[in-house]
């Protein structure tokens, strides 16, 4: 087994020009179990760690620009307040040692459809930003991201940056597992009270393949809340939840049955609601 | 079977630069344990899971068992080793608080769960009980039940923040004493071991730290 360290952007593509196929190694949380598991035997890795424009995070002209090494932590630490949901996704992952090391750019390109970073980034219509030895290319989330564990990276290819619109209004991350940390979600949830758009945008996590965009209901749901008073019907919170629980594609494994799943996501997808209209109403009064 | 290709690395380990030639595969747990024969880095579980192999890298807590020993290369790595002077009869307050408080029976996590805590206390040192709860969420206990890991937390909070470790507690310092008040009104108190949550009388359960 060979690792190669580069420290630099050109010099990790330089590496990957020579092992276009390596595995490429970021905060080691979901790649290194399996490595310690015997289940992932890599020949060639390219440890990324060291590489520097992929540190650290920005927000221009309304942009925020993420590069794929910030950690947990830092997204839990430096975003409490201007993205709350992404900040109490991250606040949701393992424990303390596992958001020190484990990576915004490691949770999109392992893809796992328990990815607790991933719903607000389908909420937020992330972008995700591939370099490599054929040149750079921008890709929506959800064209990234093509199944459980599957991407769209190509070989020669690495995630640099992840990208998203500045969303004003409430915004709201919940998860289910078996307790309050070191929990893999059985279901999660991100929803987002676009102020700007006036539009509620949604997307659950271990509710199908991939992350998962309820786009019927969100339509459902921007018409239903009245923007100026913060306020929806009761009816119309049972109509969404039942609409986005209709739009999940769960999988039944020992984390839980799909029909559970799909229940809770239209559970959460109540509260969630519920919460951020409560917020508006707030914010008005 | 070919011997494997190493690498050469420098570990900044507890202050001292360490030069290693190690197989890329080597975990940074394992290099600590079997290379620099650090053995206060406990493995437990090897994947991520249990806490045992919690070490400081650049002062924050971080599994090395999840990672490579290369991918520390350069970094500041302390170990529960690293907490102490060298001459290694001094305990650390942390250390301390843990011993007084009861906070380990068979020890195995107990240096994970040390590094854990230094890494907490020293982003907050004045974690509340959810924090605290919180911080340690990552560390498994079998032992204990956690009540007197977490009184060890605040005790470790008081006597660090009363700078030598030997802390006069006073009942306005809002430190363990305030928040449990012992009959004495002076003492900390930690719980009882095997209590039912009420706080022990300081005598008998004031332990080591209290004599």
């Amino acid at each position: 087994m060979t690792v190669v360290r580069p420290r630099s952007l050109s010099e990790a593509i330089d590496a990957l020009s020579d092992a276009p196929d390596a595995d490429l190694l970021a905060g080691g949380t979901d790649f290194m179990v399996e490595v310690n598991f015997g289940h992932r035997r890599p020949q060639r890795i390219i440890a990324l760690r060291r590489v520097e424009e992929l540190q650290g995070w920005r927000r221009d002209n309304g942009v925020f620009d993420f590069g794929a090494l910030v950690t947990y932590r830092q997204i839990e630490h430096e975003l409490a307040d201007e993205l709350p949901a992404f900040a109490g996704a991250s606040r949701t992952v393992g424990s303390p040692q596992i958001r020190n090391a484990g990576t915004v750019g490691g949770n999109v390109g392992t893809a796992s459809p328990a990815g607790d970073a991933l719903p607000l980034l389908t909420a937020l219509d992330a972008q995700v930003v591939c370099d490599g030895v054929d040149g750079r290319r921008t890709l929506p989330l959800l064209e990234f991201i093509t199944g459980p564990k599957q991407t769209a990276r190509r070989e020669g290819e690495l995630i640099v940056r992840i990208r998203f619109d500045r969303c004003s209004g409430p915004q709201h991350f919940l998860k289910i597992g078996p307790r309050n940390a070191m929990a893999i979600s059985t279901a999660c949830l991100a929803l987002v009270a676009d102020t700007d758009a006036r539009r509620v945008r949604v997307g659950s996590g271990s509710a199908g393949p991939r992350p998962m965009r309820p786009d019927e209901a969100e339509a459902f749901a921007s018409e239903a809340v009245d923007w100026d008073t913060g306020d929806i019907a009761s009816d119309d919170l049972d109509t969404f939840a039942e609409m986005v629980a209709g739009a999940t594609a769960p999988i039944s494994d020992h984390r839980g049955t799909a029909e559970y799943r799909s229940y809770a996501i239209g559970v959460l997808a109540r509260r969630a609601l519920r919460r951020a209209v409560a917020d508006l109403a707030g914010a008005t009064s | 079977m070919m011997a494997e290709a190493t690498e050469h690395v420098t570990l900044r380990v507890n202050g001292t630069a360490r030069e290693l030639d190690v197989p890329p595969r080597r975990l940074l747990s394992d290099a600590l344990r079997h290379d620099l024969r650090l053995t206060g880095t406990h493995v437990g579980c090897e994947h991520g899971v249990c806490g045992c192999c919690t070490v400081l890298l650049d002062g924050a807590p971080v599994r090395s068992c999840l990672m490579f020993a290369i991918s520390a290369d350069g970094h500041e790595i302390t170990t529960v080793e690293g907490l102490t002077p060298a001459d290694g009869n001094e305990l650390h307050p942390i250390q301390r608080a843990f011993q007084d408080c009861h906070g380990l029976q068979c020890g195995f996590c107990t240096p994970g769960f040390i590094m854990t805590v230094a890494g907490l206390l020293a982003e907050n040192p004045e974690p509340d009980r959810d924090e605290i709860v919180e911080g340690i969420s990552g560390n498994l206990c079998r032992c204990t039940g956690y009540r007197n890991i977490v009184a060890s937390v605040e005790r470790a909070a008081e006597l660090l923040r009363d700078g030598d470790g030997t802390p006069e507690p006073r009942a306005d310092d809002g430190g363990i004493a305030s928040r449990h008040p012992s009959p004495q009104g002076t003492a900390p108190t930690p719980y009882d071991a095997v209590g039912d949550g009420v706080p022990a009388d300081t005598d008998e359960a004031g332990g080591r730290g209290s004599e």
